[in-house]
């Protein structure tokens, strides 16, 4: 700037306009706003304060309970992280399935898709716990249809390799697990889906012209990017998952946060502090949740928006 | 029907490094190349010219598979793209040949493809040390001299968003002479390039010419076919109209088609 004064003596330094002092525009909807909110926040203090119902001394006791902090870790937390990465993990194949030339790999992702989206989780839960029934003599792995192959091959025994007892696998948390995670496979495949197709074809182009394997393009790449776009409805998906533990009661799992706490309200007719206690649980979990939510994101976004002001330097600096 | 359409050219004692014979390709039903022939000896660098839609770039990408051809045939060094010829019957190759194919063969794309997850440096050791299993050690190494060679060694850990549109394409460049080819791709290089950011492109492709490297172009640059090429192609409605020394096919054109095609050229060029 210095230099501009130097060439155009004519305009002196006095008239040269300076830093800018100009009236700001007023927001008289603002005020308006912030007083019916502030009004409201005022109403709804006084409801919490002094309103008896809420019964404060009996909510934070229940929360102290042994089984509720039990069943809030084990049956909510700890179902929560592992239906996650039962569905993610199955997701991102069903993904990869469904997006495969394979006719038979992308129709197979689609029937599971498909199926598990049709049925509620609420429904599915109540199956997983009564599936032993189709498993009498336990679950095993084999050649199907041995029994037949073999009598008719006039032999012996069976072509069985691992027998499990099918009312231990189908039971508590573990059928809970599998019931949950199987359900957010099917949407969680399609979320990831999306974050593949949102991957320029020109990334897969550039990978594979370098050499890389169909494999590699995919894991180096692709899925890289695509987790961009992959994990803010993922985020959705693990709040929504931590909420829906509360279904495990369908298995039958009472070893979970809200029956934990519904079974305590029963017993003292407290009904309504029992709601206040789960919705506290449930609003410090969520809120978690989504400081991951913020990290995951910024390690996914590098590279991505974040421009940063381009130097000052001559286009043509590097051998031109 | 075609100027180079000559049968089996006869077998020299040094054999093409990309030797290519009536290569045709459809899409849908559309025929984009209509039986192609071009020869590239080791250190030429041929430019390939035409309007849009000649199927010049489709050719460039069916040298190393990114398109699979429909009938003729491609070889780059020797081996033939995409096909083992056992006997005269061919096999499809698996897709893990078909990649260890391409990596002698860097290619360079008009929208950089740069990959924006990873910085300038990540960018140029990723292949070396993915599908060569060089050590990150010795790959940075050769990445930072190739980065010296591109002008951008102070720009290593810039992510591609943070770098202009030629800074993008050198390091694009770099990336793909990290895998050491013995051929380059150029797939209109400079078309997404602001005109004042072409110069420094082009500059990097003259240099790499004058190093020996084998390099077909695909370009609207017709300075830079002039002074670099070996031999200008050119191509129109999936068929090479005409082929030979730049001198030659830009300086006295034989066919009309080319002409119209460098008057048009000529004339956006004075008055953009």
């Amino acid at each position: 700037m210095s230099t501009d004064t130097e060439t155009r003596p004519a305009a002196s330094a006095a008239d040269r306009p300076g830093a800018i002092d100009a009236v700001p525009v007023r927001h008289p909807g603002r005020w308006v706003a912030i007083a019916v909110i502030a009004v409201l926040v005022a109403m709804l203090v006084h409801l919490l304060v002094t309103n008896k119902a809420f019964d404060w001394h009996f909510v934070f006791q229940a929360m102290n309970q042994q089984p509720v902090i039990k069943g809030f870790l084990k049956g909510t937390l700890l179902v929560t992280v592992l239906s996650m990465i039962v569905g993610v993990v199955g997701g991102v194949i069903l993904a990869v399935m469904r997006l495969s030339d394979n006719p038979i790999l992308s129709g197979a992702a689609w029937v599971f898709t498909w199926f598990f989206r049709s049925v509620p989780r609420y429904l599915l839960l109540f199956t997983m716990g009564t599936l032993g029934v189709l498993f009498p003599q336990g679950i095993s792995f084999g050649v199907p249809f041995d029994y037949k192959i073999i009598d008719w091959l006039g032999m012996s025994g069976d072509w069985r390799f691992l027998n499990l007892d099918a009312n231990q696998v189908f039971t508590g948390l573990v059928a809970g697990v599998i019931g949950l995670g199987l359900s957010e496979a099917a949407y969680m495949a399609e979320i990831a889906r999306a974050g593949i197709l949102s991957v320029v074809k020109g990334q897969a182009e550039a990978a594979q012209a370098l050499g890389m394997s169909s494999g590699k393009v995919m894991r180096r790449v692709v899925l890289p990017q695509a987790m961009r776009v992959i994990v803010p409805p993922t985020g959705n998906e693990t709040i929504a998952m931590l909420k829906d533990t509360s279904l495990l009661l369908a298995v039958p799992v009472i070893g979970e946060l809200f029956y934990q706490l519904q079974s305590i309200g029963s017993t003292y007719y407290k009904t309504f502090p029992i709601a206040v206690a789960a919705t506290l649980y449930y609003l410090a979990a969520t809120s978690v949740l989504m400081i991951g939510q913020y990290f995951l994101e910024r390690h996914f976004g590098r590279g991505f928006g974040n421009k940063a002001p381009r130097a000052a330097r001559p286009a043509g600096a590097g051998g031109a | 029907m075609t100027a180079a359409a000559a049968a089996e050219p006869a077998e020299d004692l040094a054999p093409p490094l990309v030797h290519a014979v009536n290569v045709t390709k459809s899409f849908h039903h559309v025929e984009v190349l209509k039986g192609i022939d071009l020869d590239v000896d080791r250190g030429q660098v041929v430019c390939l010219l035409g309007p849009s839609g000649s199927g010049k770039t489709t050719f460039l990408r069916c040298i190393n598979q990114l398109e699979t051809i429909d009938g003729g045939r491609i070889w780059v060094d020797g081996d033939l793209m995409g096909y083992a010829d056992r006997d005269g019957k061919l096999y499809r190759l698996k897709n893990k040949q078909i990649a260890a194919q391409r990596r002698d063969i860097g290619m360079v794309f008009q929208r950089f493809n740069l990959f924006p997850h990873k910085t300038a440096l990540q960018n140029i050791i990723e292949a070396p040390t993915q599908v060569r299993g060089e050590s990150k050690k010795s790959a940075r190494e050769r990445a930072m001299k190739l980065l010296d060679r591109v002008g951008l060694a102070d720009r290593c850990n810039a992510y591609p968003a943070q770098l202009s549109g030629g800074q993008q394409q050198r390091i694009a460049i770099a990336r793909a002479l990290a895998m050491q080819p013995k051929l380059m791709l150029f797939d209109e290089p400079t078309s997404a390039l602001d005109p004042e950011l072409v110069g420094e492109v082009l500059a990097v492709m003259r240099e790499l010419a004058l190093e020996g490297m084998t390099m077909i172009v695909v370009t609207h640059e017709m300075s830079f076919a002039r002074d670099v090429a070996d031999t200008v192609v050119f191509m129109d409605a999936g068929v090479v109209v005409e082929s030979g020394p730049p001198k030659e096919v830009l300086g006295n054109p034989q066919h009309s088609r080319t002409k119209t095609f460098l008057t048009r050229l000529r004339s956006e060029h004075e008055h953009p």
